[in-house]
């Protein structure tokens, strides 16, 4: 009791770090400036471009981080050419892909051809709203915000879905058809994982779920049922983005480039960063949930050592912990042979899903006892 | 905030999507060709028409997940109050999660799971 107390004591001092106090110091130096209206339309400007930006400045760093591991893992150096150690080579190939033709098959269906990396770009666009960044740098929180967060990521399938469909290709077709299916299918892993730490946290709002982990991330605080969610997350949620041993919706020594084999220039990339994107949102999304959000790490009661992590910016924390995740992810990736597809439906039916349900189960059964740190 | 906030978000990714049209139609070079347009089979010509009726294990897949998602979707307001409710909750998340699990056992057992 000794050692939660102390925790307590110890926690608010992260209030130095208050973005809050930032965001509304904008507001109002906006206010005295102009009225009402004009204020709320230069803040949803600003919020829109500060988005835009960071969305833009995310997926191309990724793209880079993907390659130098990729290539670190397998020996070799990766990007070298443009920039020191090749920063600027997503720059060059994003500025390349904006100047290709964009090309239409004759048999496509033209519109929904067109429409469905919209949908997807628009999907995952959404979804960067609701992650908490930092204490008040968060756009859109919702009381129902991973409900809301699976509902918006799932909108992402039906891109795939139409993108394959329309572009009248059987690599396509092939494609989009094994990603709907286990995109859907993991989809319930992704539900359920997440469903555990909601059970902890007694709350959907993401601002109270990183809240309660003041006193203690939930993998510590929640021990079994939490660490079983999150390995089942980690799958799951590599899955979900098509990505790792679970790319054969893209399988290019079969398929080509499955679901996007017929799009060029800014539609193929509007895929391509829609997908990074979701990756970092799933990362940041385990942060939030498992690692504690933009929590610092604190022990027991080292108050030196937590005061000291109370020093390092929420955002830094925020990003390392969602930097790691990525790199699991990546790790994954470059690690795991492909599954087939039967296998991939047998390890999410026959297997996460029960364990999953069990595990909601024993989450509910140790909150009711509370076997767990407050 | 939020709900507006929502709107803002959907209409700033509109917008990217809507410079991505409009700068797509000025800076990339077209040239018509008409084999440029052919479907990509690695440079053979496609045989026979793509939209088909596909196979029918998807949409089986496609049907549990369904079952599945909104039993997800059910639970989440369970989870949110699981604490205050306490035993009662627990008790009766343990039956239906039952019931859950004995529908997976049976479209296990009639192979519905199976990938043929």
């Amino acid at each position: 009791m000794n050692i939660i107390s102390q925790v307590t004591d110890s926690a608010p001092k992260y209030i130095i770090y208050d973005f809050g106090i930032l965001t509304s110091r904008i507001h109002e130096w906006l206010s005295s400036m102009m009225n009402t209206t004009w204020t709320s339309v230069v803040e949803m400007v600003l919020i829109g471009v500060v988005f835009l930006s960071f969305y833009a400045l995310v997926g191309l760093i990724l793209v880079y981080a993907e390659r130098k591991v990729c290539a670190f893992i397998q020996c070799r150096l990766g990007p070298m050419r443009v920039g020191p150690w090749g920063i600027f080579q997503t720059i060059a190939d994003f500025i390349k892909l904006l100047m290709k033709e964009l090309l239409i098959t004759r048999n496509a269906d033209k519109f929904l051809f067109n429409v469905a990396p919209f949908i997807v770009i628009i999907a995952s666009f959404l979804a960067i709203g609701t992650i908490p960044f930092a204490k008040g740098i968060q756009a859109l929180d919702f009381n129902v915000g991973v409900l809301y967060l699976m509902s918006v990521s799932s909108l992402g399938v039906l891109g795939i879905l139409l993108a394959g469909w329309a572009s009248n290709n059987k690599y396509s077709l092939i494609g989009a058809m094994r990603s709907g299916a286990q995109i859907v299918s993991y989809e319930l892993s992704v539900g359920l994982a997440l469903m555990v730490v909601v059970i902890f946290a007694g709350s959907m709002q993401f601002s109270e779920i990183v809240q309660s982990q003041a006193t203690g991330w939930w993998i510590w605080k929640g021990h079994i049922p939490v660490i079983i969610a999150f390995v089942i997350f980690m799958i799951a949620s590599t899955a979900e983005t098509n990505r790792g041993p679970f790319d054969l919706a893209e399988a290019e020594s079969e398929l080509t480039a499955g679901f996007h084999t017929e799009y060029s220039g800014i539609k193929f990339a509007f895929f391509f960063l829609a997908e990074y994107m979701n990756m970092f949102i799933i990362a940041s999304i385990a942060a939030t949930v498992f690692f504690g959000g933009w929590m610092p790490l604190h022990f027991g009661n080292f108050a030196a050592f937590n005061h000291a992590m109370d020093y390092i910016p929420p955002f830094v924390w925020f990003f390392s912990k969602t930097m790691f995740v990525i790199f699991l992810m990546m790790w994954f990736k470059w690690t795991f042979p492909r599954l087939r597809i039967d296998q991939l439906l047998t390890l999410e039916w026959k297997y996460l899903l029960p364990i999953n349900l069990v595990n909601v189960v024993l989450a509910a059964f140790i909150v009711l006892m509370g076997w767990y740190l407050i | 905030m939020s709900t507006e906030g929502l709107i803002v978000f959907f209409l700033v990714a509109v917008t990217l999507v809507g410079f991505a049209l409009v700068f797509s139609s000025f800076i990339p070079p077209t040239s018509k060709n008409l084999f440029k347009a052919e479907t990509y089979e690695c440079g053979i010509e496609t045989t026979g028409i793509t939209w088909i009726q596909f196979n029918v294990g998807y949409y089986l897949f496609a049907i549990l997940f369904l079952i599945f998602d909104v039993e997800t979707v059910f639970l989440y307001p369970w989870a949110t109050v699981m604490k205050e409710l306490g035993i009662v909750a627990f008790v009766e998340i343990l039956i239906f999660l039952i019931i859950l699990g004995l529908g997976l056992l049976y479209a296990w057992k009639k192979q519905a799971l199976k990938w043929e």
